[in-house]
């Protein structure tokens, strides 16, 4: 065997070998999710609580009193009769369609899960604006979370947690989480370095002026983050329903499986028509809210 | 000089990794460019001493890059220092703590930005009352002082409007306001107004030492322009690839530059609207304190003048000429036997006194407000002043 195959075919590990390691990782896996899975699965239930309540309040409610509360939401923040007229009449064609119950869990956990990535993805952009080391760490961590398939890690989530609501958000999150992290960290960083430093010379502490300066600087920048996490959340709203999410993703799943065309396009049109009203409310939210900032006639 | 408030003494900065690794380099008096080309590291400072005395305008200038803005930094510690040290009334500011900075900060200085440095998400009102708010001072009183400022600076009524709502110079008015809130003693000032168009900015440089007139704040004033440093400065520092090349009096750098890096600055300077009546005028050369016309006519003779300055107690009362006195009647010295020469105040710009000197056959008196004969001027001291007064100029 002295030759020279190796030149012809590529020099492949052992067999064996590579039958070894996989056992190996997926066995301490195992072990992991077999001793810690538990404690895992409960340090979740607050939130899993919190999800089952906000649906069953969204499911529970009557359908007008939902209209009137989301509608009242998107004009306070929006301020426009157009969108919320807009938003009123996707909710009634919803409704009317038969989709209404889907629609509302698809919307709760869309919400959980942008709050979710909010909470955890501020901090984390914030702390990568301030250290340049940080960044360097999390950057391909963020490059990994949004490239990798998302099937490959519903596989340890699910190992870890079985089926259910919570790994359906983990991975939501997951999925959603990057362009929070990232426009934080950028607005952050592009805040104009001499508005900084008169806030340093005036003797801000840097608390003052992480929230007096820095986060109302970087807020357009990360609004469009949190506008592209809500767009991605939704996106995976079907995949997460393969691993038993409730919502307008299951009927697609189905329509799939079983070739009902007209199911999976109107579920479909649900999910746009929430994606359209979350982009549209949240561009005008931030639009509303920092009209002075932009244009300023010098510098 | 009043009492020194702020020192700076043997300050150097290098920018770059390891700045210590390069200070060897620096001492030996290796140029900027060189320690640059070799070790990649910017010498931002070299070996600056200077004090600045309480209640001064204290000009830096320099062309760009020669570490104006560096240096007006380390007085608020914006950036720190490589070697050296800086005292503010005797307080060494590299011992303070992290908390003792922040309390300086607030309420010992304060400073205005070239490009202005407001916040634009908040409203005029706000970014004047910005540095109280940071003391934690409450909502009413921090409004309050902030209207009057904003009045102060000709801005009343603005308070609501953003940042981005108003012109160069009135943010610039803004930033003025905002510094002038906090009663902060130092105000830094770095390239204030080098952003503003001609007119604003020469309107913005006569309010400035309108309000130091009354508030007698210690002004750290950064220019590249040299008629503004001469305009606005009791004393005025020339940098030059972060040293200090020359030091003093306005007067003294246009007539004295200390190098050719100086001489080229001074080179364009209109020297007339540069300067006042009181930095070139010489002593009186022939005061008549009788009012006897022989008297009179005897100290004309002694000093070798045609003309004398006529003061008695109650200050200069007019011109007399030799001519006149020669061929005069009385004995007693009258308003009749006085020329129509107009005195002129010491601080009037040489560009307005110019006509008035050249019709004028004698020097013309130079005469205070209160009336006392300070000195006179003469065509020769303008001409000398005008006409070169360093040879450098002839260039
Ligand atoms: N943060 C920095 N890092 C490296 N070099 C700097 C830094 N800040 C200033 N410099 C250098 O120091 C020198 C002086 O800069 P600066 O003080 O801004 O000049 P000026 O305000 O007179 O135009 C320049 O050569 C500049 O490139
Ligand atoms: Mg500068």
């Amino acid at each position: 065997m002295a030759d020279a195959s190796w030149l012809r075919e590529f020099p492949e590990m052992d067999r064996m070998d590579l039958l070894e390691i996989r056992k190996t990782l997926d066995t301490a896996y195992r072990e992991f999710s077999r001793s810690y899975g538990d404690a895992i699965e409960s340090f979740f239930d607050p939130l899993l609580d919190f999800l089952i309540w906000f649906e069953q309040l969204l499911i529970n409610s009557p359908w007008w009193a939902v209209i009137l509360v989301v509608t009242a939401l998107v004009y306070s923040a929006t301020r426009s009769w157009k969108l919320s007229a807009g938003v009123v009449i996707s909710f009634l064609l919803i409704g009317y369609f038969g989709m209404w119950e889907d629609t509302m869990s698809t919307l709760s956990i869309i919400t959980v899960c942008t709050l979710m990535s909010i909470v955890l993805g501020i901090p984390i952009g914030i702390l990568m604006a301030r250290s340049d080391r940080v960044q360097t760490v999390v950057t391909p961590v963020l490059d990994i979370m949004q490239t990798m398939p998302a099937f490959v890690y519903l596989i340890p989530v699910v190992m870890l947690l079985g089926i259910g609501k919570i790994p359906g958000l983990i991975a939501v999150v997951i999925y959603a989480i990057p362009p929070v992290i990232r426009l934080t960290n950028l607005g952050i960083r592009l805040v104009d370095p001499e508005v900084m430093e008169a806030a340093t010379a005036y003797g801000a502490s840097p608390m003052q002026r992480l929230f007096g300066v820095q986060l109302p600087l970087a807020m357009p920048t990360i609004m469009a983050g949190i506008n592209q996490t809500i767009m991605m959340a939704l996106a995976m709203v079907v995949i997460a329903s393969m691993i038993g999410v409730k919502g307008l993703g299951q009927p697609v799943l189905k329509s799939i499986t079983n070739q009902y065309f007209t199911l999976g396009l109107f579920n479909g049109l649900a999910i746009v028509a929430l994606a359209i009203i979350f982009d549209r409310v949240s561009q005008a939210y931030a639009r509303r809210t920092q009209r002075h900032m932009k244009g300023g006639r010098n510098g | 000089m009043a009492e020194a408030l702020i020192r700076v003494e043997g300050l150097y900065k290098v920018f770059g990794k390891d700045p210590a690794s390069v200070m060897p380099l620096v001492r030996e008096g290796r140029s900027k460019d060189d320690i640059l080309a070799e070790t990649g590291h910017t010498v931002g400072l070299k070996n600056i001493n200077l004090k600045i005395g309480k209640g001064e305008i204290y000009v830096i200038m320099g062309l760009s890059g020669s570490g104006k803005s560096t240096l007006i930094r380390h007085f608020n510690r914006l950036i720190d220092p490589t070697e050296g040290r800086i005292l503010i009334e005797g307080v060494d500011v590299m011992k303070l703590s992290p908390k003792e900075l922040i309390a300086f900060r607030r309420y010992k200085m304060s400073m205005v930005f070239q490009r202005f440095g407001l916040m634009p998400h908040r409203t005029v009102l706000e970014n004047v009352g910005y540095g109280l708010a940071i003391q934690g001072s409450d909502r009413n009183s921090r409004n309050d002082k902030a209207k009057h400022w904003l009045e102060a600076v000709g801005l009343a009524g603005y308070g609501e409007q953003y940042p981005s709502q108003l012109s160069g110079g009135q943010q610039q008015r803004v930033g003025l306001a905002r510094a002038l809130c906090t009663n902060a003693e130092i105000l830094l000032m770095d390239e204030a107004f080098s952003a503003l168009d001609p007119l604003i900015r020469s309107e913005m440089q006569d309010q400035l030492l309108e309000l130091q007139q009354k508030l007698h704040k210690t002004i750290i004033f950064i220019t590249h322009d040299l008629d503004e440093a001469l305009r606005l400065g009791d004393r005025i520092a020339i940098l030059k690839d972060g040293a200090l090349v020359q030091e003093g009096a306005p007067v003294d750098i246009l007539l004295h530059p200390a190098d050719d890096y100086v001489a080229a600055f001074v080179r364009d300077v209109n020297r007339a609207r540069a300067l006042t009546v009181e930095t070139v005028m010489t002593p009186a050369a022939c005061c008549i304190n009788s009012d006897s016309v022989r008297d009179a006519l005897a100290t004309l003779e002694s000093a070798g003048r045609d003309y004398g300055f006529y003061v008695t107690q109650a200050g200069y009362q007019g011109t007399l000429s030799r001519r006149r006195l020669e061929s005069a009647s009385g004995e007693h010295i009258d308003s009749q036997l006085l020329e129509a020469v107009s005195p002129v105040s010491p601080d009037a710009l040489i560009e307005t006194v110019i006509p008035d000197t050249l019709e004028t056959p004698g020097p013309l008196p130079v005469v205070d407000k209160d009336g006392q004969l300070q000195g006179e001027l003469s065509r020769a001291n303008l001409v000398e002043v005008l006409g070169g007064g360093s040879d450098r100029n002839a260039a």
